[in-house]
């Protein structure tokens, strides 16, 4: 059974970390993952840089601008991956825009994953419609997972559609926002988790963007499986060792 | 074969919706409105109304009498200088201002290169009373002054993308994520044939006013329906998909398309897209895009801001692709000759983006029959300071 699909049957709130593969050091990726998962991080989200990151504030943007400049490429972070998995068993999933996997090559980029033991990718412009049509199949061949996003404004009619073409979860934008915009979740928010949790779909839920300290991922998980936190962490790395990470996620889930 | 969009919004392989999930509901309404939108009587007809009083259309179909006898062969301009605010944008943003009520949104927000396409949106922003803010890369804000404090005038906010390179590919990454962040209340009024479906398509719409102009200007001057060539630049594209509109689907017109070869193709400092570019995603659209092996998109470089754009509409994709149309590329210096060529054989001060086109025809050579219009696409007030520099005038 597929890593993600495992984690997300236990009983707990998952903490799900992203972070920009090649920032703040190129080397850094292998570390930042090991200190997560020895952590306690139930899922982590590597972030393979792009020039033009639509979806993401300032936070992500600065340290994928940084990252490039380290050196950082789609082929590096295939090497980089290369041995994680003798000492790494929590699902690990690529995040990332769409052109620097077509040129890698879809099915090229999708075999890599398999081969370096990642479970699922999460690509912010891979429309549902054109995934279901193009490269479904590649995926599955791989035995990746590809993770689609809702928002506020999704219809219930496209939930419904994105639930049917999911086998993991759900991201859940937790407000209409790039990353890192928006912290703190109030009324409006609570009432769309809880509006998206009683469509009882057959994924769960995780919810990412807007949470940042243990406080916000108490209330993003009142009625989701999990959370995802990414701008927070950039954040955190940026004035602290990698040795430290272990305060940051301690913040996160004792308070 | 097809050069125009088909029904999933795809010209041949490129264009499409490759956007976040975010955006979906805004582009989705757009991509289900559009077309009725624009085909409803009321919205024609305020559209045309307000090409004629308040743009200044018909523009004039101008025989160039001493450039033709230069290059022996027949070649006529299409006077897009002469719109108000002095270039072709303003079509779109008119038809788009008119889109943005209809759709019921208060809030404008617009990317801008040289600034041209923020001042037509400025414009029209101010003509229908509603707020406007304009994207524009920080560094592009630094060397096109009067155009930012035009918008200014004009009541826009203007706000500087500091992201990236800090021009206009950084613009329009802004502008985006401000779509994003105001999903409800926002039109993105995009300047060229560029992004997600049915920005590309809608936009040579309500470009094609230009062709349309061409076809009955020329019945009159020259009683015949089509000419033999129709001559663009090409940045984004939107002077270009105007022009050739209606001649797509008969190829007895020829296409050309000149692009900015910058200091050269090969000098990495070029926004040659045809020539440099692969296949790839740019602001939600397949296209072909200058990058580097790795999928990062490049920086492109031109002496002119409007035509320093790393990819090209995916209309000009497949117009590339599929041979339709012919790609020139010319050099800075090629293009500011031109340029003063214009000005001495026909007393017109064209804009630096335009002048690319008038640069093909010391190469590329027409019969002395052959009908050539050249999309006059915008005036040269703008870019003085650069011809001053160029010159030393």
């Amino acid at each position: 059974m597929n890593r993600i699909n495992e984690t997300i049957r236990k009983d707990h709130k998952l903490l799900s970390i992203y972070f920009t593969a090649g920032y703040p050091n190129l080397e850094d990726t292998a570390e930042i993952i090991q200190q997560l998962q020895d952590n306690g991080v139930d899922m982590v989200e590597i972030g393979l840089p792009f020039s033009d990151p639509l979806a993401d504030g300032p936070t992500i943007q600065e340290s994928s601008t940084q990252a490039l400049k380290n050196g950082m490429t789609t082929t590096v972070l295939f090497d980089q991956l290369k041995g994680i998995r003798k000492s790494v068993d929590i699902p690990l999933i690529i995040m990332g825009y769409f052109n620097p996997m077509l040129q890698y090559g879809v099915e090229e980029f999708c075999s890599k994953c398999q081969s370096v033991g990642i479970d699922g990718l999460i690509i912010p412009d891979l429309p549902v419609d054109v995934y279901h049509e193009h490269y479904q199949d590649i995926f599955e061949k791989y035995g990746l997972k590809n993770i689609f996003l809702i928002t506020p404004q999704t219809s219930a009619h496209r939930i419904g559609y994105i639930d049917s073409v999911s086998d993991a979860f759900i991201y859940m934008v937790s407000s209409a926002s790039t990353t890192g915009a928006k912290t703190g979740f109030g009324d409006v928010q609570m009432r769309y988790f809880e509006r998206i949790s009683n469509m009882e779909l057959k994924n769960p839920q995780i919810v990412g963007f807007g949470i940042s300290n243990h406080e916000t991922f108490n209330h993003a998980t009142r009625f989701s499986k999990g959370a995802i936190i990414g701008s927070a962490f950039i954040k955190f790395l940026k004035s602290h060792e990698l040795s430290e990470i272990g305060d940051f996620i301690g913040s996160i889930r004792k308070g | 074969m097809s050069y125009n969009v088909n029904e999933k919004g795809y010209y041949g392989e490129f264009g499409g919706a490759f956007i976040p999930e975010m955006l979906f509901p805004n582009v989705e309404e757009l991509r289900q409105n559009y077309i009725e939108i624009m085909s409803d009587s009321s919205f024609q007809e305020e559209f045309q109304q307000l090409l004629k009083d308040y743009v200044g259309r018909p523009t004039p179909l101008y025989f160039a009498n001493r450039l033709s006898e230069k290059y022996g062969t027949k070649i006529y301009l299409k006077r897009e200088d002469l719109n108000h605010t002095g270039a072709h944008k303003v079509n779109n943003t008119i038809g788009q201002i008119l889109m943005a009520q209809r759709l019921g949104k208060s809030r404008i927000i617009a990317e801008t290169g040289a600034g041209q396409h923020g001042v037509a949106t400025a414009t029209v922003c101010a003509l229908m009373g509603i707020e406007c803010i304009v994207y524009m890369g920080e560094i592009d804000i630094a060397r096109q002054a009067p155009n930012v404090a035009r918008m200014k005038m004009l009541g826009a906010t203007v706000v500087p993308a500091v992201s990236g390179s800090k021009t206009l590919k950084d613009a329009t990454n802004e502008a985006i994520r401000d779509w994003i962040n105001n999903p409800e209340d926002t039109h993105y009024i995009i300047g060229s044939v560029v992004g997600p479906h049915p920005y590309p398509d809608m936009v040579a719409r309500f470009q094609s006013i230009v062709s349309e102009e061409i076809i009955a200007q020329l019945e009159e001057k020259e009683n015949i329906s089509k000419p033999d060539y129709v001559v663009a630049c090409v940045g984004g594209g939107s002077n270009a998909a105007g022009s050739y509109y209606h001649f797509l689907e008969d190829e007895s017109v020829g296409l050309i398309a000149v692009e900015a070869a910058g200091k050269g193709i090969h000098s990495g400092e070029s926004a040659a897209t045809s020539a440099l570019g692969k296949t790839g995603i740019i602001h939600g659209s397949k296209t072909l895009l200058m990058q580097t092996s790795d999928g990062q998109i490049t920086e492109p470089y031109s002496i002119s801001a409007g035509l320093d754009y790393p990819g090209v509409g995916p209309m000009h994709a497949h117009l590339y692709a599929s041979g339709r149309a012919e790609f020139i590329s010319v050099t800075d210096e090629e293009a500011m000759n031109a340029g003063l060529e214009l000005c001495k054989l026909e007393g017109i001060i064209p804009a630096i983006e335009t002048a690319h086109a008038f640069a093909i025809f010391e190469s590329r050579k027409f019969t002395k029959d052959d009908v050539v219009v050249v999309n006059l696409s915008g005036r040269g007030d703008k870019d003085l300071e650069t011809y001053i520099k160029f010159f030393n005038l």
